[in-house]
């Protein structure tokens, strides 16, 4: 061990000799809560080095899966394997994976150093060596002046570097990171995000993470895996999602999503708008007829014009764009991104024609009754 | 009753230039219920010292018995004590980690020995006991296990509220320790204070019991100066002076060596000590919290 660290990089800290980087699958994944179904046959890869974060609302089964990963719950059927073993006769002692939980979970009777250390120490590394690398790991996270300190003494971020750090020091063979943001305020959850994933592909650890925030979801992650009812809706990268999500459910989980009335043709044509426009991703439920049309902010036109299809009720200034609010007739509200130099017109209460562009996405959905 | 209710009125008006006079006030009426509580709890050590006199008490230690009495009892707290936290702090770990749905119903049962009289116990216990317990006196220290029970499993209850225990032990868990180095590493230093708290009330319990060791027919600290008593008042008194003295000590010495090093961690072990325990006392007598 101590030749491996010393011949690691700067910090004597590279990738784990065989350890970081170890590709996960989980394969038909179910468990249920008496009647509640948390998890409906759950199936996902994740590459050796990769961020796969979990999105989904409470109770879509996320954490499940990650605490069946990380061994503290268990599959009723499905199987998940690590480096192409299958783990389940393996105690969560024994799994090799660092977690971080939501709530701040340091040891309240150890400094920061010796919480690092813990996992060091029932490995059974020498002390002097085990200082040096929790130490280290202290230094990566930006706490060594805080290694002393006991969890008490400690900001919330704070513990849950040094919780990152803990984890990161048993050379995990992936990192379990559970909502570890969700009790920070918004600006060290910002911070925390772009060090926890700088840390990660540095180190090149195989992470699943999981949270209920599209934002961080979407800025950290390689993949993002949309679940709902137990089950994944759709995975993909960021932008993947962004602009070509599967299903309606990912497409209003995911950024801002407008509802317009429309008529499905059939096949892959919808009418919205006055407007024959074709459609994305997939809609086995929806009968030709009435149906919802889903068109982000981006996908829809507004100019003024005396006798248009709505008026406008508000606008947003965002920077470059401005996002205005409409009410179309029939009580429809929507939200049109337009470039700010040319929204400088749409005060509230013009009269606008929205339109829709035809080479967007556009999905469809049953009605909303 | 009239200046304590203008001293509170006034103690809640938020005035920066009253607060300087109003902080010299309020300590009067505290004082005069201290000066109160302290002459009730006084004065009759005071007569006990008045009427035993300061030469009885180097007699107490000359006396036949004092030496096996006070033996035995600090060997039956020594023992009650080590028995109640092997048997006492895994059950509640494990209440608190895999079974939180009869926290209620642990909470009834180690009620019992507090609702059922000494007596009662120490008699049915006489009649079925086996020979091999009833011929040493360290039954009695299993007898005081169960008497110690309900203030030991509160003790360790509130201790254990007080800690994320789930989260921690899969942490630990997580980082690759088994249950018993998670308890030990892990848990015990978190709920150090709750033990300790144990340990004073078993200990407090043990030396101050006289029913069951008297009908046991063994002379502890307690039964001792009882029997005394026919020989000699004035040593007897000094006795149960000194006991109330030595078990002070004792109960302080505890509190200090077991929050050592407390500090440093910022626990302020000592004063959650006396909040454990007054919340232990409270849910006991059935007082809210």
């Amino acid at each position: 061990m101590t030749t491996n660290t010393a011949a690691g990089t700067a910090t004597g800290l590279g990738p784990a000799g065989g350890g970081a980087g170890a590709p996960v699958a989980m394969q038909g994944l179910s468990r249920s809560f008496g009647a509640v179904r948390a998890l409906d046959g759950l199936t996902l890869d994740i590459a050796p080095g990769e961020l796969v974060a979990l999105l989904g609302p409470s109770g879509c089964g996320k954490t499940t899966a990650l605490r069946i990963v990380a061994g503290f719950e268990f599959a009723d059927s499905g199987t998940v394997t690590v480096d192409g073993r299958d783990i389940a006769p393996i105690p969560a002692a024994r799994r090799d994976m660092g977690m971080v939980f939501q709530s701040y979970s340091l040891f309240p009777n150890m400094s920061a150093l010796d919480n690092v250390g813990f996992g060091l120490r029932l490995r059974k590394t020498s002390g002097a060596d085990r200082a040096r690398r929790a130490a280290a790991l202290l230094d990566m996270v930006g706490l060594s002046g805080q290694a002393r300190q006991y969890p008490h003494q400690l900001s919330g971020g704070q513990q849950q570097r040094v919780a990152l750090a803990r984890a990161l020091a048993i050379e995990p063979r992936v990192l379990l990171l559970d909502e570890p943001l969700s009790a920070l305020d918004a600006k060290v959850r910002l911070q925390l995000r772009e060090q926890i994933r700088t840390l990660q592909q540095r180190l090149g650890t195989t992470t699943l993470f999981v949270t209920h925030d599209q934002q961080e979801a979407l800025s950290m992650a390689d993949r993002v895996g949309v679940m709902k009812d137990g089950r994944l809706e759709q995975i993909a990268t960021p932008s993947e999602l962004y602009s070509t999500p599967a299903t309606a459910f990912v497409a209003e989980f995911v950024g801002t999503m407008n509802r317009l009335p429309g008529t499905y043709r059939g096949g892959d044509e919808v009418t919205v708008l006055g407007l024959d426009v074709p459609v994305h991703g997939d809609h086995p439920n929806v009968a030709a007829g009435e149906a919802d049309v889903l068109v982000r902010p981006e996908g829809l036109t507004v100019e003024a014009v005396a006798g248009g299809n709505g008026i406008v009720t508000d606008r947003t200034f965002l920077g470059s764009l401005t996002r205005v609010s409409v009410l179309l007739s029939g009580d429809v509200a929507v939200k049109v991104d337009k470039s700010s130099t040319a929204a400088a017109d749409l005060t509230p209460g013009t009269s606008v024609q929205v339109g829709v562009i035809p080479g967007g996405p556009v999905l469809i959905a049953e009605p909303r009754r | 009753m009239a200046a304590i209710a203008r001293a509170e009125a006034e103690a809640q008006i938020p005035s920066p230039v009253r607060s300087a006079g109003g902080r010299r006030s309020f300590p009067v009426w505290r004082w005069v219920i201290l000066l109160l509580a302290g002459i009730y709890f006084l004065i009759p050590l005071y007569a006990a010292v008045k009427f035993a006199g300061f030469r009885s008490f180097p007699d107490v230690f000359r006396q036949a018995g004092f030496v096996s009495a006070i033996g035995l009892s600090l060997r039956l707290a020594l023992i009650t004590t080590v028995i109640t936290l092997l048997l006492m702090v895994p059950t509640v770990v494990y209440v608190h980690l895999r079974l939180p749905r009869i926290r209620r119903l642990m909470e009834a049962i180690t009620i019992l020995p507090i609702v059922i009289p000494p007596i009662v116990l120490i008699v049915g216990v006489l009649k079925v006991a086996p020979g091999f317990l009833l011929s040493t006196p360290y039954l009695l220290a299993l007898m005081y296990v169960v008497l110690a029970m309900p203030f030991a499993y509160r003790s360790l209850d509130a201790g254990l509220r007080a800690f994320d225990l789930k989260t921690m032990v899969e942490a630990s868990n997580g980082l690759g320790a088994g249950l018993p180095t998670t308890l030990w590493r892990v848990v015990i230093p978190n709920i150090r204070t709750a033990m300790l708290s144990a340990v004073v009330l078993t200990v407090a319990l043990v030396l101050g019991e006289f029913t069951m060791a008297s009908l046991d027919l063994y002379v502890t600290f307690p039964v001792w100066i009882v029997d005394f008593e026919q020989n000699s008042g004035y040593v007897s008194v000094a006795a149960s002076l000194l006991a109330l003295f030595v078990t002070w000590i004792l109960l302080m010495l505890i509190v200090t060596v077991g929050s050592r090093g407390a500090r440093k961690r910022g626990g302020g072990e000592v004063a959650l000590f006396s909040v454990a325990t007054t919340r232990t006392i409270g849910k006991i007598t059935g007082e809210p919290e």
